[in-house]
């Protein structure tokens, strides 16, 4: 067995209206190079101007991951030649990054989990290559755009840390509203660093590294691909090259290229953007834009008796959770509300297929009909038929419940009678749970339900039919 | 009216009063251009018809100019002077060229530069060398050499350069004209083709001071797709020209302005020098000699060359054949890059980029680098030190007169390291600095440069425009006078 010590650097396109350094469009297209102005072609003369949102909200993620901010905005220039880099140098940071030093903390099968963040800065994505046999095309929709680059330090050890690690990330990602972070849009992409050492060893192994990830699952199987691999070389006492990786559709990963000296990429601060002073106000004023993060809420939840399952699901998307969180001011039954919420509303956004923002049952709405059900109002089934009901035809609940009269009949008196007309209208399932069906009590049930247009408590009516029958003995 | 001799407000005037039309005076400047390419070769594209698309009446309406062919100008070829760009058509324009065309002015031709705007000489353009008006064994100096020698002919009353180191105000001492390169981020660099962003400066070349003015007032202002660009100040350049210096103080600095030893054409430079300062101070100024750590000053033009050449390497690395550029064929990306560099660039290009790519290196870059921005930092510190007490500094903007082809090159004598070199003080630290004539040696004009301290664009002109108005110089043309 070796110890796994894996390292990430994740890009993750942020959410602009215009590219990071000019006024072309940031917007996902298959129309190729249509978002595309002077500066993303690096043609003789142009200046970059500095995308501020893509300022504030990659400052924003640095702070989300509790990172050290710099005191001034100041860009560098990485100068290296590759035909999807127009300009021949990348507008990036390096002498003072957005952030620095930050960590994630999050859980892993229940377990707890920090990764350290070496560094968060901000720069622009690369024209997009597209090779053919006997030529290349280019795209330059995606030059420009802004970058933001995560790196973590080596402290991730399995594939499912890091698997987990990108999950709550891409949640950072979300509940700051920073990127849609679409992992087959390309807008997330991730390098993995992986090495293997003894238990014994105190230096890491020789470290190989993987490129351009998109999805998170292919990152699992590059994961462990590896560590089958390097750990088959490593027990025939054979040596790992260091070397650059790329993963195939077979879920194997094949070697790009043997890492020679590394690149110098000639690194200085990029003369048309002057330093900008970041002052403390605004770092106040993007601080106060960070929502509750969604390790913070799950341990909220668990504190209010939900289960971790219910309180993953919950948290995972930042509107659920608010959704939930403002359905608690109508509702004490944390119970109900949760089970309202993950069985009843999550399964008919999956089926209809809509967000949340998009549901037509409001937290309010939800709060009154879980508060029904909690006082026995109305019974689970009924009102769960209410909520979908009001959801097809976009009329409130309690409209729906009003309309028709709907209450649950709780009462022993007036239930009895409903109940003694059923079984004098059933003799044959009488007969059958005298000799010994007791189920048949359950069909009886169901009668009684239909009677009352579904408004009696099936447990009382069951209980008061198998009292009757038993009578009959 | 003598079309040649004319400032921008004598055209003005005529055009005001209906003595001749825009396009008469389009034809005029084009016929000029085109009959003095042969001798001068001021002009890689010299435009065939009159088009004006000014947006409203201003001062420089139906005004003809010509513009560095480093400017980017829509569907208007523009070559850098350079093979890798002969060919480059631009899709936008540079917002000096919109501005001007918003104005009204009248563009007749691009001009030739050193290839990329890197040299002092005007003879390493892809399209030949360009000779000076007043003596066509001689160079006119550069880059901004087609813009300075349409001027100094009188083809056009003014021409739009760039000035990274010296490259309009020293054409301009070598052509007779002015050469005025305001603060930096007075004027927009959008559009124009950089050479070292940090020390590029749009620059123009005129016969007057006043004109000079007059360009500034239409293209200084803010540029939301220039960062660096500065506000604007508010001010009409051509109101305080008139008003005394009378208690101003200037400095020269010493080390620049004596030596032990001294060639025949330096001491006749220098002792014009002198009774310009005297003139000077008849005007109730007093100009005093400044001395200066002459390590420092020896450092001015290495670190120039330091920063310029790092900047350089990087800017012009979008060259490659790949998105535009004359591209030459290869079988992978690399070859395709490889030949159309190798091809494009000259060999003194080369010599820069690898300079500059050399000082950049990890294992150079504290040393060579980093260290040439700190003196340029320390630099800059002594000149704002000296600016608290001087209005200005006053030197001779070269040792000389142009000097003849073959005579100089960009290999500089250590001689007079300093003297040829500290008008890049100017761009180390954006400061307004102005070339205009005053004098003649060996029957050629010779330039004194003046700077002053950041911001002060205005009072830099009304220097200039006071010590114009005391010597004889003031629209003077080659062949115009001969000393």
């Amino acid at each position: 067995m070796y110890k796994v010590v894996i390292g990430l650097e994740v890009h993750c396109e942020v959410l602009t209206n215009t590219k990071n350094f000019s006024n072309a469009k940031n917007s996902y297209t298959n129309i190729p190079n249509i978002n595309v102005m002077p500066v993303d072609l690096g043609l003789p003369g142009i200046l970059p101007v500095v995308n501020k949102e893509a300022c504030k909200k990659a400052l924003k993620t640095a702070m989300a991951l509790n990172c050290q901010t710099p005191d001034e905005i100041i860009f560098d220039r990485k100068n290296y030649y590759y035909p999807d880099l127009p300009k021949g140098y990348q507008i990036t940071q390096v002498t003072k990054p957005f952030g620095r030093n930050g960590h994630l903390t999050f859980l892993v099968n229940g377990e707890e989990k920090t990764v350290d963040i070496h560094q968060l800065h901000l720069e622009e994505d690369t024209a997009a290559l597209e090779h053919y046999t006997n030529y290349s095309l280019i795209d330059y929709n995606r030059s420009g755009i802004p970058l933001m680059e995560i790196v973590t330090e080596p402290c991730i050890y399995s594939a499912d840390e890091a698997v987990a690690f990108l999950e709550n990330l891409r949640n950072v990602f979300l509940y700051c509203e920073v990127s849609e972070a679409k992992s087959d849009k390309g807008q997330m992409r991730c390098d993995v660093n992986i090495s293997l050492m003894k238990d014994t060893d105190t230096k890491l192994g020789t470290k190989v590294e993987m490129k351009n990830i998109n999805a998170f699952n292919s990152v699992k199987a590059a994961i462990e691909y590896e560590i089958k691999r390097q750990s088959e070389l490593l027990d025939k006492g054979e040596k790992i090259v260091q070397e650059t990786r790329r993963i195939d559709e077979d879920g194997k990963t094949y070697s790009m290229r043997e890492k020679v000296d590394a690149v110098d990429y000639k690194y200085f601060v990029e003369p048309n953007l002057a330093p900008v002073k970041i002052t403390d106000e605004f770092k106040e004023k993007v601080r106060s834009e960070i929502p509750e993060l969604e390790y913070s809420r799950i341990k909220r939840y668990l504190k209010l008796g939900i289960n971790l399952e219910d309180a993953s699901t919950i948290a995972r998307d930042k509107y659920i959770s608010d959704y939930f969180d403002e359905l608690l001011n109508y509702t004490k039954n944390i119970s109900i509300a949760t089970n309202y919420l993950t069985i009843v509303i999550l399964g008919s956004l999956n089926k209809l297929n809509i967000s949340i923002k998009e549901l037509f049952i409001t937290p309010k709405m939800l709060g009154e009909v879980v508060n029904l059900v909690d006082k026995n109002e109305v019974s689970n089934q009924l009102a769960k038929n209410i909520i979908y009901e009001a959801m097809e035809k976009n009329i409130e609940p309690l409209e729906i419940i009003k309309s028709k009269n709907i209450k649950q009949i709780s009462d022993e008196g007036e239930l009895i009678n409903i109940i003694k007309k059923i079984i004098s209208e059933s003799p044959d399932q009488v007969k059958e749970y005298l000799s010994g069906k007791e189920m048949v009590a359950n069909f009886l049930v169901g009668k009684v339900m239909k009677e009352t247009n579904k408004q009696a408590n099936p447990a009382t009516s069951l209980k008061l039919i198998k009292e009757e029958l038993e009578r009959m003995r | 009216m003598e079309y040649i001799k004319s400032t921008i407000e004598d055209l003005r005037k005529s055009l005001d009063n209906k003595e001749i039309t825009g396009e008469e005076l389009f034809n005029k400047a084009k016929t000029l251009a085109n009959d003095s390419q042969n001798e001068i070769n001021a002009f890689v594209t010299i435009m065939d018809s009159y088009m004006p698309k000014g947006k409203t009446k201003t001062i420089l309406t139906d005004i003809p100019y010509s513009l560095k062919d480093n400017f980017s100008t829509t569907g208007i070829l523009t070559t850098a002077s350079s093979n890798i760009l002969k060919n480059y058509v631009p899709v936008y324009d540079a917002t000096v060229y919109k501005k001007l065309k918003d104005a009204g002015a009248i563009l007749v031709g691009k001009t030739v530069l050193d290839e990329l705007a890197m040299g002092g000489t005007g003879t390493t353009g892809h399209t030949g060398i360009v000779r000076n008006p007043w003596d066509k064994s001689r160079l006119i100096g550069g880059s901004s050499a087609g813009s300075c020698a349409s001027v100094a002919s009188g083809i056009v009353p003014f021409s739009i350069g760039s000035d990274t180191g010296d490259s309009v105000r020293k054409p301009a001492s070598f052509g007779g004209v002015v050469g005025f390169k305001p603060t930096y981020g007075r004027i927009s660099r959008y559009g124009l083709f950089a050479f070292a962003s940090s020390l590029d400066h749009v620059a123009m070349l005129t016969r007057c001071v006043k004109d000079a003015a007059i360009v500034t007032n239409i293209l200084k202002g803010y540029d939301p797709l220039d960062m660096t660009s500065l506000k604007d100040d508010g001010l009409d350049y051509t109101k305080d020209l008139d008003k005394s210096i009378k208690g101003k103080k200037f400095f020269y600095i010493k080390e620049a302005c004596s030596y032990d030893k001294k060639s025949d054409m330096l001491s006749k430079t220098l002792s014009q020098f002198d009774d310009l300062i005297k003139k000077i101070e008849k005007l109730g100024a007093t100009v005093d000699e400044i001395s200066i750590d002459k390590d420092l000053l020896n450092a001015i033009y290495p670190s120039y060359m330091v920063i310029s050449c790092a900047e350089a390497t990087s800017n012009n690395s979008n060259l490659t054949g790949i998105p535009f550029a004359s591209r030459i064929d290869g079988n992978t990306y690399e070859e395709i890059m490889f030949n159309t560099r190798t091809e494009g660039f000259s060999e003194l290009i080369k010599r820069r980029f690898v300079i500059g790519s050399y000082v950049l290196q990890k294992e150079n870059q504290e040393k060579l680098f980093l260290n040439a921005c700190r003196v340029r930092r320390l630099i800059v510190d002594k000149m704002h030190e000296l600016f608290k007490d001087y209005d200005a500094l006053i030197m001779p903007a070269s040792g000389g007169i142009a000097p003849k082809f073959g005579e100089a090159s960009d290999v500089l004598s250590d001689e007079y390291l300093i003297l040829e070199n500290h008008m890049a003080i100017g761009n180390f630290g954006g400061f307004p600095s102005i070339t205009i004539p005053y004098g003649f040696v060996d029957s050629m004009p010779i330039g004194v440069n003046i700077t002053g301290n950041i911001f002060k664009d205005n009072e830099v002109l009304n220097i200039a425009k006071q010590i114009e108005d005391i010597l004889d110089f003031k629209g003077q043309v080659a062949g115009d006078k001969n000393v």
